[in-house]
């Protein structure tokens, strides 16, 4: 019987488990879960926060997930060092687990620069896990000021699940720009004034310079007084445990379409990883869960035998601040293109004759149109483009094409 | 297992499917009394421009993207129907993010619906074939012919 292991606990885990479980239903599964919980959709935590869900629907799989599946679950334990040459793990508690196949999963933790000072602040946070929620919620008052470092992602969604339960919120950035990770400038503007009308203050182009205690001394010569500070400047993947096992790594842990780490029997997959972005033909660590679970899956099926290839994976999001709904996909290159209307603002990247990306601010309605035509690259010579750039709609596909969609088995 | 599909040339236009499933899935018993005066989120929607019409609600794919991307795990497949915990969702629209059919859109509270065949109302078989007066949309067994 087939020993197979996971490291980490996440939706790369999950993934990789249905994977496994599709090709081989009687191997021995281990997962190593350094958090103390059950798999729990992490993105969940600002919506958490702000009360749009609670700790008993963040779970991302029913209760008895692992039973059904035959995982044995060690939690609230790290693996420290791989063996590659006897096949084990050593956990942090000592013991060793032996594996015939093992997928490294332990995503990725926050980025936290050196800053002056920042040792005098009594109640700082970093937003990334179900604990650092629950910790900054402890942490929050109706009157406290809260200062987050950081406008991308994970600040801006911190910021929306905590407004209504502080007193204020500003939000600094290096950047100029509110989202700078998927958003270009004029699209920025216009998120940023939406975030302003809801409430959040903003100091771009910035940084903290010092920390004394309560106050923030930015860069700039600005000074913010506030109670409680959160650090989410960026993360970094967690390479470490195959970088040390002499697997390939760069900004992320190497892996090619069959999420193979360069290290024979081990693969990785999810925030960890650094693998192929369809929309620009390169490398990249690609941060989102939808990859996480496709690459999970893809290396526990062939973990157990099969074999299976991940190579459609892009870029793309889909967030939303106070109502307004933005959703990006794609790489920014070539002729750009708006349609500007009431209800939103919409950006198309055309570049050989294809769809490079997009981004969406307020019009997201079938939305995953376009993102096909990105991930797919289909020519837009076969398409009415003129038309699906104002809708997305089905029409502007062929009679034969439609009748596929909507008349076959898909 | 049965599915929905379109016969696009037999399509009217007419939205009668929109509305027989905006009422399916009312809970209600009487359809003017559900409807009358109300903006309607119904799980199919048709399309087109001035040439064709046609309804497009979930392909119930064989490889749903939208079950692998969903950020709450709240859409899972159970006997081959694709189906949302609502009581999971965030509203996060992911799942409209990554439909290739544009077939998903979220109800009147921001929370995800999805078609689930009238399987789990009082209908059990999909209000909008019946429904349809020019068997544009039905309800039967197809093979695989990709």
């Amino acid at each position: 019987m087939k020993r197979y292991v996971i490291i980490g606990n996440g939706t790369a885990a999950v993934g990789c488990i249905e994977g496994i479980r599709f090709a081989d239903t009687d191997g021995e599964i281990t997962v190593i879960s350094e958090e103390p919980h059950a798999v729990y959709g992490r993105p969940l935590i600002s919506y958490y926060l702000e009360n749009k869900t609670d700790l008993e629907h963040m779970h991302y799989r029913a209760s008895g997930f692992y039973e059904e599946n035959g995982c044995q679950v060690l939690y609230g334990v790290r693996g420290k060092e791989i063996d590659a040459e006897q096949k084990s793990v050593l956990l942090d508690d000592g013991s060793k687990i032996d594996y015939d196949a093992l997928c490294v999963a332990t995503g990725s933790r926050p980025f936290v620069p050196p800053m002056e000072g920042l040792d005098t602040v009594d109640k700082k946070f970093t937003f990334m896990t179900l604990d650092d929620a629950l910790a900054l919620e402890n942490a929050i008052n109706s009157k406290s000021r809260v200062l987050i470092v950081g406008a991308g992602l994970i600040g801006l969604k911190c910021a929306e699940g905590i407004r209504d339960r502080v007193g204020s919120i500003t939000v600094c950035d290096l950047a100029d720009r509110v989202l700078s990770s998927i958003l270009d400038a004029d699209c920025a503007s216009v998120v940023q004034q939406h975030l302003e009308a809801n409430g959040l203050r903003f100091l771009l182009g910035d940084s903290v310079a010092l920390f004394e205690g309560h106050v923030a001394r930015m860069k700039s010569g600005a000074e913010i007084s506030f109670d409680v500070l959160v650090l989410a400047v960026g993360v970094r993947a967690n390479t470490e445990l195959v970088k040390n096992a002499g697997g390939n790594v760069n900004r992320g842990i190497i892996v090619n379409e069959k999420l193979e780490t360069s290290v024979p029997t081990i693969w990785a997959a999810g925030d960890c990883t650094e693998g192929f972005d369809a929309s620009t033909g390169g490398n990249r660590v690609l941060a989102i869960l939808p990859n996480a679970y496709m690459q999970g899956y893809t290396a526990g099926v062939n973990m157990a035998g099969g074999n299976k290839v991940f190579d459609t994976a892009i870029p793309m999001n889909s967030i939303g601040f106070f109502g307004l709904h933005i959703m990006t996909a794609g790489a920014y290159t070539g002729e750009m293109t708006e349609e500007r209307s009431e209800d939103g603002l919409k950006r198309f990247f055309v570049e050989d004759g294809k769809l490079k990306g997009y981004i969406l601010i307020g019009q997201t309605e079938r939305a995953g149109i376009y993102t096909a035509l990105v991930r797919e690259q289909t020519p837009i010579s076969e398409i009415n483009f003129d038309f699906v750039k104002k809708i997305a709609s089905n029409t502007v596909f062929s009679k034969e094409t439609r009748r596929k969609r909507f008349g076959g088995v898909v | 297992m049965k599915r929905i599909y379109v016969n696009e040339e037999w399509c009217l236009g007419c939205h009668l499917c929109e509305y027989n499933c905006a009422f399916a899935n009312s809970g209600m018993k009487d359809m003017a009394f559900a409807l009358k005066d109300k903006t309607i989120y119904p799980r199919i929607h048709v399309e087109g421009d001035d040439k064709i019409t046609f309804a497009v609600s979930c392909r119930h794919c064989t490889d749903p993207i939208c079950v692998k991307s969903c950020i709450a795990g709240a859409i899972s497949k159970t006997d081959g129907v694709v189906k949302i915990d609502r009581s999971k969702c965030v509203g996060c629209l992911t799942c409209v993010l990554v439909c290739p059919y544009g077939a998903l859109s979220p109800g009147e509270d921001g929370i995800m619906q999805k078609c689930e065949l009238c399987l789990n109302n009082s209908c059990g078989a999909p209000a909008c074939v019946t429904g349809c007066p020019n068997k544009a949309i039905v309800y039967e067994e197809r093979e695989d012919e990709q």
